[in-house]
């Protein structure tokens, strides 16, 4: 290849100007640009092919069996029940609304994993670097035990072996007027009364104090230099605030207690155990590999970097968060984003242990019952591709905004 | 030959000084006295400790044995001590280490904000002030990234500075520059010298220490071999070592 391309034939130029030689046409198989546009020609048409054999294909076998494509069944009735949904639904719902369902217990379980995974790793990652022999040890053990174990089997141990051997319902442990048992975690549901709205108000009027008090500490550092502890006034605040209006106002919330009626349960809100053991396995799966990222991250930033801070006075946690975690963070943002597309899409396991997520809902029962398979797969498909092409599309804004401060 | 601007006021004393990196023994009985305003330079072949000495001073290396007083402060566990003896001690790298994510002006404030608690208008006025004394004034908006070598050297010691530090350490500060550019590190560095500012070079620059050293001292093995005054250290060396030494650097 290399070598047809420099013998195309391109003047030299400078000094060879005054006579230019007569520039020779190469053979049209010899011309790069002419051979480039012949295999591009070549390869369009032989995928065209492709999928007009699949699709003309697919059209006649479904004729065959006498299935009707189009998206019309998402309108019928489901006809089966969810054991979990953050909407109304019932069996009388459509089949539209499966899809709904479905989505939304996907979302919330990627959500809660990658909250819960972020923390969890960022701690384990900075622990493992620690000075403190046990700490660093714990975490190594915590994180070679938990990536080298299939995330399927740790589903399973967290289902089957943790969560499916607590007791039945009947002999529920419980604390708190909360029960824990093989049907879930199961805990009294807040019903806000009359006044309740002053403890909402109160909450929402901390959170902007807080805010207020974060721009006056800066302004004011920036002046005086005195530093203000921010974090801890905005935690008092936002607990603090509400925690008083509720006492003071006679503690305007209901509780709806959960009670024993027959084998189950009945009122409180019910955290199913498939979500639990779902949450646990993919959360520490996760960390463990986001430990690893944000290992990598600390070490990339050089020693020296450290010792200049020291050098300045600077102590160990200011150092740590002024001048190595900017740094790192520019090199674990990218291998972060492939790990919350990774625990995204690892969510569908799900399935597995009957968690009700897309997959399980609505690639399964429905498809199942439906038969329609091309439109099924398709609109899964179609949500996991969306929901990885945001997520990667806000984490790359995020990563642009920080390399920008570089230069 | 500058004459001295020692005072009687001791700033740096170590005494007996020993460390080890395991089963190696680095710094053997080291014993120096630095007046206030005293200008010392060490030298040395590399591995001689000379780097390890000055950075025991503001403890980025643990010793094992032995004393270290800086301004009437013993560098001892407690982290108090540590801490204010490392507010008094400035130190200079020579991969410079600055703050890349940080402009040459923030990287001269972050320390006096977050160590010293001073307002932000005073800290960038003084580091403004620091930046015009090393003569990179008009760089103070630009990233490290941007700047020669030699340019960031000089952010260094201006960072270094406006810690108002009572000793500046070098740690070899010129042996990672272009030589065109070493010169304007040196010029900084002699100017600091003669404003009185208490120093421990570790360099090459026999020029600088023939300029500005009220001591020289040459090391070898982890120990101080030798040590006098420039003239007679450079022109009437006692030690076969160091008579070794100089002709190797002084040959070309």
């Amino acid at each position: 290849m290399s070598s047809d391309m420099s013998s195309s034939g391109h003047k030299p130029d400078g000094s060879a100007k005054e006579k230019a030689p007569p520039v020779s046409q190469p053979k049209f198989w010899n011309d790069p640009k002419k051979r480039s546009l012949l295999f591009q020609v070549l390869l369009l048409s032989v995928l065209g092919f492709v999928f007009y054999t699949i699709i003309d294909n697919t059209l006649t076998n479904l004729e065959q069996r006498g299935i009707t494509t189009g998206f019309d069944f998402l309108t019928r009735e489901a006809g089966f029940g969810i054991a979990m949904s953050l909407i109304d639904y019932t069996e009388a719902s459509s089949y539209g609304m499966t899809f709904i369902v479905g989505l939304l217990n996907t979302i919330l379980i990627a959500v809660m994993g990658i909250i819960a995974a972020t923390i969890l790793g960022f701690i384990l990652g900075v622990a493992r670097l620690s000075d403190n022999w046990l700490v660093a040890k714990f975490s190594a053990l915590y994180i070679e035990i938990f990536r080298n174990i299939p995330l399927l089997l740790q589903i399973f141990f967290w289902y089957y072996a943790v969560l499916r051997t607590l007791p039945q319902p009947r002999q529920s442990i419980e604390f708190l007027g909360s029960f824990i048992n093989n049907r879930g975690f199961i805990f009294p549901a807040p019903v806000p009364e009359e006044g309740f709205g002053l403890v909402t108000v109160g909450f929402f009027a901390a959170i902007a104090a807080s805010w207020l008090i974060a721009r006056w500490a800066k302004k004011r550092q920036e002046l005086t230099g005195q530093q203000f502890p921010v974090a801890l006034t905005t935690i008092g605040l936002v607990i603090g605030v509400p925690l008083v209006l509720f006492l003071f106002s006679g503690m305007p919330l209901g509780l709806d207690h959960p009670e024993l009626k027959g084998f189950n349960f009945k009122g409180g809100i019910t955290v199913i155990p498939e979500l639990i053991a779902l949450w646990l396995a993919l959360s520490i799966y996760t960390a463990a590999f986001i430990a690893e990222t944000v290992r990598a991250g600390i070490l990339a930033v050089s020693h020296g970097q450290t010792e200049a801070a020291t050098a300045l006075g600077m102590s160990k946690a200011k150092t740590l968060r002024l001048i190595v975690i900017p740094q790192a963070l520019r090199v674990v943002i990218p291998p972060l984003t492939s790990q919350y597309l990774n625990l995204t899409k690892n969510s569908s396991l799900a399935t597995a242990i009957g968690y009700p997520d897309l997959v399980n809902v609505f690639a399964g029962t429905t498809l199942n019952q439906t038969g329609q398979a091309i439109e099924v797969i398709s609109m899964t498909m179609a949500v996991y591709l969306a929901l990885s092409l945001m997520t990667s599309f806000f984490m790359n804004w995020y990563n642009a905004r920080i390399q920008l401060s570089e230069r | 030959m500058s004459h001295s601007q020692a005072t009687d006021k001791m700033m740096v004393e170590l005494r007996n000084l020993n460390k080890w990196y395991g089963e190696f023994h680095v710094l053997k009985n080291i014993n120096l006295e630095v007046k206030q305003g005293e200008k010392i330079v060490i030298c040395g072949p590399s591995g001689s400790g000379k780097s390890t000495m000055i950075r025991c001073i503001n403890h980025l290396e643990e010793h094992q044995k032995g004393d270290i007083i800086v301004n009437d402060i013993p560098l001892n566990e407690d982290i108090k001590n540590i801490e204010a003896i490392r507010k008094e001690v400035g130190m200079v790298f020579q991969h410079f280490n600055l703050f890349p994510h940080l402009t040459v002006l923030e990287n001269c404030v972050l320390a006096p904000i977050w160590v010293k608690k001073m307002p932000r208008k005073e800290a960038e006025a003084q580091a403004m002030e620091l930046l015009e004394r090393v003569k990179i004034p008009d760089q103070a908006l630009k990233y490290p990234g941007q700047l020669s070598g030699g340019q960031q050297q000089r952010v260094a010691i201006a960072r270094s500075l406006c810690m108002n530090p009572d000793v500046m350490l070098f740690d070899e500060p010129t042996s990672a520059l272009d030589p065109e550019m070493i010169k304007e590190v040196l010029d900084v560095m002699i100017e600091l010298a003669t404003e009185g500012m208490t120093m421990l070079c570790v360099t090459h620059e026999m020029g600088f220490a023939k300029t500005v050293a009220d001591r020289v001292i040459f090391m070898d093995g982890g120990q101080i071999v030798e040590e006098n005054e420039p003239h007679e250290f450079f022109n009437n060396p006692q030690h076969e070592r160091t008579q070794l030494f100089l002709s190797q650097i002084l040959q070309h």
